[in-house]
């Protein structure tokens, strides 16, 4: 098995996503990633000093939109979707963890 | 100047505050889509594809909202650099796309500062564009998110555009954090682009507090409150947030660091449970937008339509006014409520500085004194500072003026407050004159000191037997024409 990751830290991430993972999950999640990271580790091998960062391979810069109110969608039609509604609001179970 | 030392902590120990202000920016769209900025809508009303991060929806920023956040940067005194916004993930409902749509290592404004009206300077770190999130009302367990059965989500104020203003940790007073608090508010309010209220939660303030012994220059383990709701509660919270800490220091403990909520109800903050690391969050460029790059002419552009701010107001009356006399939060009042531009323009015409100030300050607290020019309001000022005008006669025109705008003069006839006429007054003068032989010997022959005290004598006599109704430059003519005669 790579060193690329640890089950820790494969722990680690599936919590800061709210998943819940058995223990033969991590055991087989760790080794994908780590054969994603090996992959991945691959391109780290090229020569890239000359190359600048790229984000977006678009050369723009500035694209506004007009500060102008557009429609909304509708919010039955929108919460009719949902797994579950209350008083037109999406209801969810309560979130472990501070709001950001 | 000195500002009052803090009572509250104990001897020995310093404050040190950094705060974080969440401004809303007062756009009619969101952040990236065109669902209005509305602020009371029913639940859910305003929402799109965009702003509920459904597949497939792309982003565009609102140039207004970019303009807005620019204008603040540099109202901060901030540079105004090129920027990128950039993802921060997490797993939270009041967020449906899993991220916060923000900026990072490239914010649009940084390095700035605000000076307070007694010249300490306030570092701001950055001021950044990023989007607000929903809004999510916990149901059961009395309201608090611990003990909720459950979560129901209003996304309407999702995409919201938001700055949000990181100063330095440098405020050393609660005094300090309040009027830097109070100071931004100014400036959203003078430059327009937020409503700035707190309690509406258009203006939100995290503080994140610790304290160190008098005299070290060391950052120790600082806490974050939040659920501040008003500049008050801000001091409350952070003074018990301080002195929680200093009593574990006392008993040989340390605070840890954590994320603590103030219950403005029962006076204390509790511990909330612990935040991500910034690691944690993932941040990386948002790859649907595009940098935002703001030309050299964009920026001077803002600087040239950037209104007259709070502190350069204040400095600007604090130059016509003696220091002695007036002090500096009697100029920072007359700034808040709007009355530096009439001061200036009265002291321009002529009108005695102080006096000016003085009615102002006691005399003119009301909301609504647009009716009063300048050049009405200078000649009630002389007419007061020549002895027309008794103070308290000055008082009653100036409130007749707030409410119908008129000059002092017709007024001050109309009841009766004119001055005499100035042959009534000669004769009065020449019988108070014969009737006071010595004191007038003393004037026309004594010293500039005694003929100065005698003048006040004369003046004084005539304003007592006239109640106030002589003109004392009149009065002051006749007893020179008399002595010279």
């Amino acid at each position: 098995m790579s060193d690329r990751i640890t089950r820790d830290e494969v722990i680690h991430v599936a919590r800061l996503a709210r998943l819940e993972l058995a223990p033969d999950e991590v055991d087989a999640f760790t080794e994908q990633l780590a054969r994603v990271l090996e992959h991945a580790a691959d391109v780290e091998s090229l020569e890239v000093d000359d190359v600048a960062p790229t984000s977006h391979p678009l050369p723009l810069a500035n694209v506004y939109r007009a500060d102008e109110v557009t429609p909304s969608i509708d919010r039955d039609e929108v919460l009719a979707q949902a797994p579950f509604a209350e008083d037109h609001m999406f209801r969810v179970p309560p979130v472990l963890g501070e709001e950001p | 100047m000195t500002w009052s030392i803090e009572p509250t902590l104990p001897e020995g120990w310093e404050l040190v505050v950094g705060l974080e202000v969440h401004v809303e920016l007062a756009t009619a769209t969101k952040l990236f889509c065109g669902c209005a900025n509305r602020f009371g809508s029913e639940p859910n009303t305003n929402i799109c594809p965009v702003c509920l991060g459904l597949p497939g929806s792309l982003p565009v920023i609102n140039g207004t909202a970019v303009k807005y956040a620019m204008l603040l940067g540099r109202a901060l005194q901030c540079e105004v650099r090129p920027s990128v916004m950039a993802r921060k993930n997490y797993f939270y409902p009041d967020m449906p796309k899993d991220y916060q749509t923000t900026q990072y290592d490239q914010p649009t404004n940084s390095d700035g500062e605000l000076m307070l009206a007694d010249g300490f300077t306030v570092g701001v770190e950055r001021a950044h564009i990023e989007e607000d999130t929903g809004k999510s009302t916990h149901v059961g367990g009395g309201g608090r998110i611990n003990d909720a059965v459950h979560s129901l989500v209003d996304y309407n104020r999702a995409g919201v555009p938001l700055v949000e203003i990181v100063s330095h940790p440098c405020l050393d007073t609660i005094e300090h954090a309040k009027a830097y608090v109070s100071g931004l508010r100014d400036i959203l309010l003078a430059i327009g682009v937020s409503d700035a209220r707190m309690e509406e939660g258009s203006m939100r303030v995290d503080a994140n507090v610790s304290v160190r012994p008098v005299g070290s220059e060391e950052l120790r383990t600082r806490c974050e409150l939040k659920n501040i709701n008003s500049i008050r509660s801000m001091g409350r919270a952070i003074e018990y947030e301080a002195l929680r800490q200093i009593d574990l220091y006392s008993n040989g403990e340390s605070p840890r660091q954590e994320t603590r909520h103030w219950d403005e109800a029962a006076g204390r903050s509790t511990p909330g449970r612990s935040k991500e690391d910034a690691d944690d969050y993932r941040y990386f460029q948002e790859p649907d937008l595009v940098p935002l790059v703001p030309s050299a002419a964009e920026v001077a552009a803002i600087d040239d339509a950037m209104p007259a701010l709070p502190s350069a107001r204040r400095s600007a009356l604090r130059q016509l006014v003696p220091a002695v006399s007036v002090s500096v939060e009697v100029i920072a009042t007359l700034v808040d409520r709007g009355q530096d531009e009439l001061a200036i323009a009265a002291i321009g015409k002529g009108a005695d500085p102080e006096k000016v100030v003085t009615r102002l300050q006691h005399d003119l607290a009301v909301d609504d004194f647009s009716k009063i020019t300048a050049g009405a309001f200078a000649d009630l000022i002389r007419m007061e500072t020549s002895g027309e005008l008794t103070a308290t006669q000055a008082k009653q025109v100036l409130s007749e003026m707030v409410e119908t705008g008129g000059e002092p003069r017709p007024i001050a006839e109309s009841r009766g407050f004119e001055a005499m006429p100035t042959d009534d007054l000669a004769g009065l003068v020449d019988q108070l004159i014969a009737d006071h032989p010595e004191e007038w010997s003393r004037f026309v022959g004594g010293d500039d000191g005694d003929r100065k005290k005698m003048q006040g004598f004369f003046t004084g006599q005539i304003m007592s037997s006239t109640k106030g109704q002589a003109d004392g430059r009149a009065v002051a003519d006749l007893l020179a024409q008399r002595s010279a005669g």
